[in-house]
């Protein structure tokens, strides 16, 4: 399919599903739960552009989400900013912090640069921590505004804008897949040396891999405090996010936009399942299991096992 | 820069840590020169050609190449200006078709080094010419397989093909033959004879050497990270430091 045909049947499929779900569910709560499984959606997509095409694995998601959501904070208490473009402001502040990663960890690669990532979140925590302007360690409140641009209730605009996120990023996703830059994210992942010998700029890449990543990481993060009403640097920077969005395109399927799709909506509604049925707290013991399950019996994923059914090897 | 000189190596030296793996290295290659290089393990021959292809950076000396000083220079910029090299092991893009590795050096090459404001290749064009390369080398029938799918001498060729489809002036073909029969080993003969009959100039380094002989219309032979031999492959093989260096006191 063009790409531009992708782009306006993604629109056209974001509008029907949103026309859907609003003539039909009243129940608030179906949003809260859909809010969750759409961001996880937008994680994950931004993780597969650095560690499914490019091939590094970056832990540190809850770092550019969190930047994303408190940044929104910052935005909140300096006055009236409408959340799209709170939205926008923290795509373009974990952007920045995902180029400046790029560039501290150049040279590392493998687990060296996932341990980086890690760091790198402890670091960003740390200073979130110590300032006190978004609530430090004691985290802040955020009242939400008494009306919804649009018809419905607050968590149904939340929705609204999550799932356009939603939408936007799996088309920046399949559009890259596509693309030169895609191809040479592919080289690099596959080999660095030989990508650099065949002419590919890979230092350039990996930093345009990061930086819209990790903009999308904020992106997705931005809404969180209107959603939650209480920020707080454990909670924001939860490990639970890194897990996520790493555990879900490899569930789904790497290398490709539609696995970290299937992977977010498979896991994202099992935990919203079990959230209701039976613990919140067993939610990182599902992901455990079906990760263990997925690297064992299907290590392509989903779309890989699917693949290799209808006997296409790519 | 000497006259006519496509490469000119000069003093060049690496060090690893305190081990010497070359040292003071001067080079001349001139255009359509079909070069062998040889030596014993860990003479420096591998290590040569990285810091020429700028995979690794070299503590002194200099290196100019077709006019333009390479010193400092990543290993795509080089690639750009011309310079290409197959690896000893073959590096293929295993999640990617025989077409698309092919692909990623002319989208990243050819079409780069047109610049923005000149012609680039179409997606038709980059379509056919990859078909093109690859029947070159003999793997058309192959185009839409992964590199897996690939015997040891079908690897290598498709590792010329990617290396040829950055359309450069000089080729490095690091050791291309290794671990071929004989009959594969003529294979890649014919496509590096090819290969410089239509203009690139091929360093040959290999450890074959009827193949460096029947190949090669110069010798150079390192040893220790020294340049001891350096001209005519018949002569350089009679040298008394090569035959040291190969058949020992």
């Amino acid at each position: 399919m063009r790409n531009w045909l992708f782009w306006i049947a993604a629109a056209l499929f974001g509008l029907a599903f949103l026309a859907l779900t609003r003539l039909t569910i009243d129940n608030e709560y179906y949003y809260f739960a859909a809010y969750v499984v759409l961001q996880y959606i937008v994680l994950s997509t931004a993780w597969n552009i650095l560690g499914g095409y490019t091939g590094y694995t970056n832990f540190g998601t809850g770092a550019f989400f969190a930047m994303g959501a408190y940044s929104s904070v910052v935005l909140h208490k300096m006055g009236a900013v409408p959340l799209p473009v709170m939205i926008l402001v923290g795509g373009v502040v974990s952007g920045i912090v995902g180029l400046g990663t790029g560039y501290l960890t150049l040279r590392l690669r493998g687990v060296f640069f996932a341990i980086a990532t890690l760091a790198i979140t402890i670091v960003v925590q740390t200073l979130i921590v110590n300032w006190d302007y978004v609530g430090g360690s004691r985290g802040i409140y955020i009242i939400r505004p008494a009306t919804a641009p649009l018809v419905g209730s607050y968590i149904q605009y939340l929705y609204t804008l999550m799932l356009i996120l939603a939408v936007f990023s799996v088309g920046i996703a399949r559009t890259i897949e596509r693309s030169t830059l895609g191809l040479g994210f592919a080289a690099i992942r596959d080999d660095e040396l030989a990508a650099e010998a065949g002419g590919v700029p890979t230092l350039r890449l990996k930093l345009i891999a990061t930086t819209l990543s990790g903009g999308l990481m904020g992106m997705a993060g931005a809404p969180l405090p209107y959603y939650v009403t209480y920020l707080d640097p454990t909670s924001s920077f939860s490990l639970a996010y890194a897990v996520n969005s790493v555990a879900m395109p490899v569930i789904g399927g790497m290398q490709n936009w539609i696995g970290p799709v299937i992977g977010s909506i498979l896991l994202g509604t099992i935990q919203q399942l079990a959230t209701v049925t039976i613990s919140s707290a067993l939610n990182l013991l599902f992901v455990g299991v079906l990760l263990i399950v997925f690297v064992i019996v299907a290590p392509r994923g989903i779309v890989g096992l699917v693949r290799s059914w209808r006997g296409v090897r790519r | 820069m000497s006259d006519g000189a496509l490469l000119e190596v000069t003093g060049l030296g690496k060090r690893f840590g305190g081990f010497v793996a070359l040292e003071n290295i001067d080079l001349r290659i001139n255009p359509g020169d079909r070069l062998g290089l040889i030596g014993p393990n860990g003479s420096g021959k591998s290590t040569l050609v990285n810091c020429l292809c700028g995979t690794l950076r070299n503590e002194q000396g200099s290196v100019v190449f077709d006019g333009h000083k390479l010193d400092g220079m990543i290993s795509h910029q080089r690639t750009r200006l011309g310079l290409a090299r197959s690896f000893q092991l073959p590096k293929p893009f295993v999640t990617l078709s025989l077409t698309d590795n092919i692909r990623v050096p002319l989208l990243y090459t050819v079409n780069a080094r047109q610049g923005l404001l000149h012609h680039h290749l179409t997606a038709a064009e980059i379509t056919d010419r990859c078909h093109e390369l690859l029947r070159d080398v003999g793997l058309a029938d192959k185009a839409t397989h992964l590199p897996t799918d690939l015997t040891q001498v079908e690897m290598r060729k498709l590792e010329l093909a990617r290396a040829v489809a950055t359309q450069p002036r000089l080729l490095f073909a690091d050791e291309t033959m290794a671990g071929l029969s004989p009959s594969e080993v003529e294979e890649i003969l014919t496509v590096l004879f090819r290969l410089n009959e239509t203009g690139i100039t091929i360093v040959l380094i290999e450890h074959i050497m009827s193949a460096v002989m029947k190949f090669s219309t110069r010798l150079v032979v390192l040893v220790a990270g020294h340049k001891i031999a350096d001209g005519d492959p018949q002569e350089a093989m009679r040298n008394p430091e090569v035959e040291r260096a190969y058949l020992g006191e």
